[in-house]
């Protein structure tokens, strides 16, 4: 495999700042950066706790009682208790199972259209090309959360149906990455010789394309899942997520708004633990892009 | 440049048309038409066979939408089925709203970005410049509704100086007006701030670094002048692309926000219409929106095609 060969200059100057697709090598070994680290510890830790939240969570998550209801954080109850007398922390627990679900399924929506979409328009050029892209420009041209609301606005909400649509509303931009990271491996000389031996685009696209796409969309995919679970508990929070009693983390903070004067820590620990996974993840997500392209600066996290 | 500006409003134009077209299919989608929604689930069958005649919904779907579209370019938006008025005037008192509380924090987001921006750029590698970064991370990383708990938490229930949620109009008087409108306007803000003031930072830092700048410096130019004068107008060409884009990005963030503080705009008619169903407001509010989002994306690649020629005459833009 011509791997190693000099690449050409870019062909497709995209709005990602991908320049030049990263041909898989084989990778220096360097030290993980800081950054890295960090980004691994948080992601690493929230993914660890909802995991195992049935099984640590200190009480049950959806059990009524009147008797101990808006008690204040304390030694038996670490982050106090709801207008149910309900426990905020393994409430919390059992949530975080649900933000990175539908967090993370939803991006997987968004990958399994948006790829073979963005490869084909980038591969095939022409007409192909013009109708996927204008396309994804209409779909673009609707802010994010008003797609989304539009999409659950004729179905009655159930959180699938809100991971389902949060995946629809970033096919655009995970096409758009893919078709600019093919346009470049379009000239590379491994294709190029493909081509020669006569081989099916569809081996082309899938076998010699994909695989070097890989690490750029990986990453951005990432990043993605951040922008998910704030759409989705966004939803959530509106009432076109998640339904009571589930322990969703917007559904909690859009419960938990009624009671904010007398009790703000059951708004406050959703809240905070949504945010720490987000920088979490995001710190995961800028510092292996810079590990694959040291080239590439952490850019700004559009939304 | 006519030509591009032309090109542009064009694909504009086509894309808002593809939008309609999007907006109106989810008519097609719903269980229960409009004759439905408007008389209740119990209403005979007769009646709602003569409402759905009246309203033409029994023709074909193209030909609904071509009345729909129609009337709305002749400025007929159709009749809230909740509320029983014309939308227009109904989208009218929403949008006016919504265009005070994204005016103010536009206004805002750009001045106080820029000047964080300028700031950590001429304190680069300090204490204040990594204060600045972190703070807007935090300001991205954070949800615009756990913001804006935050904003009611902080300055509503617990300081008690302004109202938590709620509208008043001018003729209430300007500082109750004004009250009504802190609370959301800072959150916002903070949700939006750092776009603006990293892109100000990073090009601000590059262009500090110019011969030219040096140049200025050289000449025994006060530091004050080199930065206001010389930097500032070039470094400030990227910071515009994205203070338009921002602008569009403030049409999505005032659904949660208007929602949170009950404040009477166009979000929170969209909310409210999908919470009652009432699909002609909803339809009518998501394509105002999409011709706002659309402008001001617009807007963002015509000064941006304004200030790099590469692009003006580049084939491909879209």
């Amino acid at each position: 495999m011509p791997a190693s060969t000099p690449r050409s200059g870019s062909v497709a100057m995209s709005v990602d700042q991908i320049t030049e697709a990263p041909v898989i090598e084989a990778a220096p070994r360097r030290p993980m950066s800081l950054q890295l680290k960090v980004g691994l510890v948080i992601t690493g830790s929230i993914v660890l706790l909802g995991l195992l939240a049935p099984w640590i969570a200190p009480h049950p998550w959806d059990t009524i009682s009147m008797r101990t209801r808006f008690v204040p954080p304390n030694a038996t109850y670490w982050f106090g208790t709801d207008e149910y007398g309900r426990d905020v922390l393994s409430r919390l627990l059992m949530g975080t199972r649900l933000s990175l679900a539908m967090g993370v399924s939803a991006t997987l929506v968004s990958l399994a259209v948006g790829i073979p979409m963005g490869l084909a328009a980038g591969y095939f050029r022409g007409w192909v090309d013009e109708v996927l892209m204008r396309l994804a420009d209409v779909f673009m041209a609707i802010p994010p959360i008003m797609l989304g609301l539009l999409v659950l606005a004729v179905t009655p909400p159930a959180l699938w149906k809100t991971a389902l649509a949060v995946g629809f509303v970033y096919i655009p931009p995970i096409a758009r990455l893919a078709r600019s990271v093919t346009l470049t491996l379009a000239n590379e000389e491994f294709i190029q010789a493909a081509k020669a031996r006569a081989e099916t685009n569809s081996y082309i696209l899938f076998r010699e394309i994909l695989p070097n796409a890989w690490p750029p969309l990986i990453v951005e995919a990432s990043l993605r899942v951040t922008y998910a679970i704030l759409l989705g508990s966004a939803l959530s929070f509106l009432g076109l997520g998640a339904q009571p009693p589930s322990s969703d983390w917007g559904l909690m903070i859009s419960e938990a708004r009624a009671f904010i004067d007398r009790a703000p820590w059951i708004a406050l620990a959703p809240g905070f633990a949504m945010c720490l996974l987000v920088i979490g993840i995001n710190l995961l997500g800028d510092g292996a892009r810079e590990r694959l392209d040291p080239r590439l600066k952490s850019r700004v996290t559009e939304r | 440049m006519t030509g591009y500006i032309a090109r542009r409003l064009l694909f504009v134009v086509l894309v808002l048309v593809a939008v309609s077209m999007l907006v109106f299919s989810i008519t097609a989608l719903l269980p229960a038409n409009v004759a439905h929604l408007i008389l209740g689930p119990f209403a005979p069958p007769e009646q709602v066979r003569a409402l759905e005649l009246k309203l033409g919904l029994t023709d074909p779907i193209w030909l609904q939408y071509v009345r729909w579209a129609g009337g709305f370019l002749s400025g007929n938006l159709g009749e809230s089925t909740l509320m029983n008025r014309p939308i227009g005037p109904l989208l009218m008192e929403a949008i006016g709203r919504s265009m005070m509380l994204t005016g103010a924090s536009f206004v805002l987001i750009a001045v106080i970005g820029i000047g964080l921006g300028i700031i950590a750029a001429l304190r680069h590698g300090g204490p204040l410049d990594h204060g600045i970064s972190v703070g807007t991370y935090l300001g991205i990383a954070v949800p615009e509704f756990f913001w804006a708990i935050i904003v009611i938490i902080v300055v509503a229930a617990w300081l008690g100086w302004l109202p938590a949620s709620g509208y008043e109009p001018l003729s209430a008087g300007f500082t109750v007006w004004a009250k009504h409108l802190i609370a959301p306007t800072m959150t916002l803000v903070f949700g939006h701030l750092a776009h603006v003031s990293r892109l100000t930072r990073s090009s601000m830092i590059e262009v500090l670094q110019s011969p030219y700048v040096t140049a200025a410096r050289a000449k025994g130019l006060p530091e004050r002048v080199v930065v206001m004068h010389h930097a500032l107008r070039n470094a400030l060409l990227p910071t515009i692309t994205v203070l338009a884009l921002d602008f569009g990005r403030l049409m999505g963030g005032i659904v949660v926000v208007e929602t949170i503080f009950a404040y009477p705009g166009l979000g929170r008619l969209i909310v409210f219409s999908i919470q009652n169903r009432d699909l002609p407001t909803l339809q009518a509010a998501i394509l105002v929106v999409a011709a706002i989002y659309a402008l001001a994306n617009l807007l963002a690649d015509l000064l941006y095609a304004r200030f790099n020629p590469k692009i003006r005459f580049g084939r491909n833009v879209g």
